[in-house]
């Protein structure tokens, strides 16, 4: 059986993507790592009490400080002499990153600890019954932005958490995508292969919060990256090195199979606004793959 | 050692001869005296450990957290609101068990904001599992960071532990203070042995969910554990004076209670200030005393309960509030005493020193006079009905 | 005194979660399988094992069904199958 650091029988949901992204890190991360989780689905289904699916040393306080937790580990590490041997890894979800956990990460980055951030982005508070964070794209349809008379859902664009995380001048910021593993875990290598603070965005799609069915986890993801929507980036030193380029499809594609954006569809107003985001980033990181063969 | 220095650099002393590997604090009046000197040590060399300088206290908190869950000994200090801040994480340490010291110098909670000393902020704090203890002057406050890691780290104890010196009063003020060597700070205080530590070599998950099916056992652990504490807190000061050869008893202290009629009790550096007054008093034929409370939490029930138990008059002096209710100290202390045979004839609370209002000689006079035998409920001592209206115009 | 602390690594397994299955589960026909790898780090629950090709196999214990190991085979060699089938 191959060893995987983050095993079987947690309870996440059926097809959760935030089960598989989590595996992912923590596999390309290896065992000499310890890890510090915010409060959210991750932390409930993986620990609950007696039972953990972590091989590896894991500790979770609350949902704001997983990056001030880490830099505690980081500094005890360090003053042990042991830190070059050990990876140290902070994470949580959208809402336990750019919103409650903004603050701690912010100064995590800033003091430059060798520590590596991930954001598990299911665009909204999952754990608690899918409410509306900061990372919640525009228009969509959660239990604190829903849809009604007077609203047609969430009436904000996504908070750049990666352009915050760049901005405090770090040396390495990636976006990834659970439809893209093998990309995945190149990048969480990459990551703990550079000293300094590191921050890496996973989109990870949630079946009950997204409501779509359990099997199309992996084709929404790809659908998202496929449209422009969740570009595939990589900044090292400041500088964008890479980016997965796409042959775009409209973004009706990623709507349909999605609950949440039902109330989109049959809107071409909306509609326009959602292609817009896609647009934006397809100028912005040029993705747009040139001389396409078809 | 004796030398004559400002409190906050007392502590910073001590502190550093205690060695903790990670160091994490937020500035906060008047903590900061502390921090400064301790990452002064840390510039100079003089201390090797790793000083974080953090964007808040809820994240002050959280590093020496991830530092003592790590396996290394960690130092943080905060006072009033940063306390506040912090207050889950609080909760947090004392849940998973993890040892440490904390200095709060108390000081009064906004609104309306104020940076003068009063006890309410980790009075406001004494639900959350951790060791509370209250100096009376520099000596013993620098005093108690020792016997405060040494009854941390024991490990059938394994609770984080808050040593609370008043703001400005202690903190600012200076007094010659005997400091100890690092040959007696090392004899007394062993290295940091962790039951659990997080550890690729021996990997655990540590803060798991803990359901209605495994939840309550944790909360009876900690109070079981504060029960045995009271104990081993005596065993702890005797090793202490042997080392040292200051005598404590770390839980409570009499000062001329045996033959008292009236005794006050009171918690912090008033204590001082009592003292004085009962001499005084004293020399005049009055039969006064006090009970000075040293250790908050564990709650010293059966001690308070064998001093006052044939004292007629008790005073309790309150530096805190609990707004809408009868005032914290007062209310543990007469809790002590429900169905009892012996107990005081009565016990009158008083409120006094918010915000950093001087307690002066004629303060506790004045409370000593107003002990009679008709019970008074937090009767605020030295205030100002001046400042006062009955309707806002 | 102590009560409940430290969870001991990898003891979720006690929780066999192959119990949640109740309408497919995947059939891994191991014919035209090209060890791409995919399906194994696709997996949600870390059931699916396998190292040369046409070797991939998954274990029922955990799998709960969700059915995104046969949609990532980019040779279809997985297909889902009604939970309640023979094989």
């Amino acid at each position: 059986m191959s060893k995987h650091l983050f095993t079987s029988g947690h309870t996440a949901c059926s097809g959760c993507g935030q089960a598989m992204a989590a595996r992912l890190v923590i596999d390309a991360a290896g065992p000499n790592t310890i890890v510090a989780n915010s409060t959210g689905c991750l932390e409930v289904f993986s620990t609950k009490y007696p039972e953990s699916a972590w091989e590896i040393p894991w500790v979770h306080s609350l949902f704001e400080n997983s990056a001030a937790v880490a830099s505690g580990i980081e500094a005890a590490l360090i003053y042990l002499g042991k830190k070059d041997n050990i990876n140290v890894i902070a994470q949580g979800g959208d809402g336990g990153s750019a919103d409650i956990g903004l603050q701690a990460i912010s100064g995590m980055l800033e003091r430059g600890h060798d520590i590596l951030y991930v954001c598990y982005d299911n665009e909204a508070y999952m754990n608690t019954g899918v409410q509306r964070s900061g990372l919640t794209p525009l228009e969509t349809n959660t239990t604190t932005s829903p849809v009604g008379n007077n609203s047609s859902g969430n009436w904000r664009p996504k908070k750049p958490m990666p352009e915050i995380a760049l901005a405090h001048g770090i040396p390495y910021v990636a976006i990834a995508s659970v439809a893209f593993p093998q990309d995945l875990q190149r990048k969480v290598k990459k990551a703990l292969s550079i000293k300094g603070p590191k921050y890496l965005q996973i989109h990870v799609p949630c079946p009950l919060g997204w409501r779509h069915e359990p099997s199309l986890t992996y084709q929404v993801a790809k659908l998202a990256v496929e449209t422009g929507l969740y570009p595939l980036i990589e900044y090292e030193n400041g500088v964008l090195s890479s980016r997965r380029q796409i042959k775009p499809l409209p973004v009706e594609e990623y709507l349909k199979p999605q609950g949440r954006f039902k109330h989109i569809l049959n809107n071409p107003e909306l509609l326009k606004k959602f292609q817009e985001v896609a647009d934006n980033n397809i100028k912005k990181y040029n993705l747009k793959l040139e001389n396409q063969a078809d | 050692m004796k030398e004559f220095l400002e409190g906050s650099l007392a502590v910073a002393e001590i502190v550093k001869l205690c060695k903790p590997g990670v160091i994490s604090a937020y500035p906060i009046t008047p903590q900061t005296h502390i921090v400064e000197e301790l990452a002064q040590f840390v510039a100079n060399g003089e201390l090797g450990s790793q000083f974080v300088n953090v964007e808040s206290e809820h994240s002050a908190a959280s590093v020496v957290l991830g530092a003592v869950a790590s396996g290394v000994r960690a130092y943080t200090a905060t006072s009033s609101q940063g306390l506040f801040y912090m207050g889950e994480v609080l909760f947090n340490i004392a849940g998973m068990r993890l040892p440490l010291v904390m200095t709060c110098a108390n000081r009064a909670i906004s609104a309306p904001i104020n940076i003068w000393n009063d006890q309410q902020d980790s009075v406001s704090l004494r639900d959350c599992g951790w060791a509370q203890f209250f100096a009376e002057d520099i000596q013993e406050a620098v005093d108690l960071h020792l016997i405060g890691y040494r009854l941390s780290e024991d490990k059938s104890v394994m609770l984080p532990v808050m040593v609370c010196m008043d703001g400005f009063a202690l903190t600012h003020g200076i007094e010659t203070v005997d400091l100890p060597t690092q040959e007696q700070v090392d004899k007394f205080l062993p290295a940091y042995q962790p039951l659990y530590k997080l550890d690729p070599a021996d990997p655990m998950t540590l803060g798991a969910l803990g359901d209605p099916e495994y939840y309550a056992e944790g909360r009876y652990a900690i109070q079981e554990t504060f029960k045995e504490t009271l104990g081993l807190i005596p065993k702890i000061t005797a090793e202490f004076a042997e080392v040292f050869g200051r005598n404590y008893s770390g839980i409570t202290e009499e000062y001329r209670t045996k033959d008292a009629e009236r005794v006050i009790v009171a918690m912090g550096s008033v204590c001082g200030t009592i003292k004085e007054v009962i001499d005084e008093l004293r020399v005049k034929g009055k039969k006064v005393g006090l009970l000075k409370i040293v250790s908050y939490r564990p709650f010293p029930a059966q001690a308070i309960y064998e001093t006052l138990k044939n004292i007629p008059r008790v005073a309790v002096l309150d530096r805190a509030l609990s707004l809408g209710s009868y005032a914290p100290l007062a209310s543990e202390v007469k809790a002590v005493f429900f169905g009892k045979k012996k107990q005081p004839k009565v016990i009158s609370s008083f409120i006094v020193g918010l915000g950093g209002r001087d307690i002066t000689k004629d303060s506790i006079k004045e409370i000593f006079r107003l002990l009679v035998n008709k019970e008074r409920s937090c009767e605020f001592i030295d205030l100002k009905p001046e400042l006062l209206k009955e309707n806002y115009e | 005194m102590f009560g409940p602390l430290i969870v001991k690594p990898g003891s979720s397994r006690n929780n066999k979660t192959g119990s949640w299955r109740i309408e497919s589960r995947p059939k891994f026909l191991q014919k035209n399988c090209i060890a791409c790898n995919m399906c194994l780090l696709i997996c949600p629950e870390a059931c699916i094992d396998g190292l040369e090709k046409n070797t991939y196999h998954c274990d029922f214990d955990y799998c709960k069904g969700c059915g995104n190991c046969a949609a990532i085979c980019p040779k279809k060699d997985i297909i889902m199958i009604k939970e309640e089938a023979k094989e």
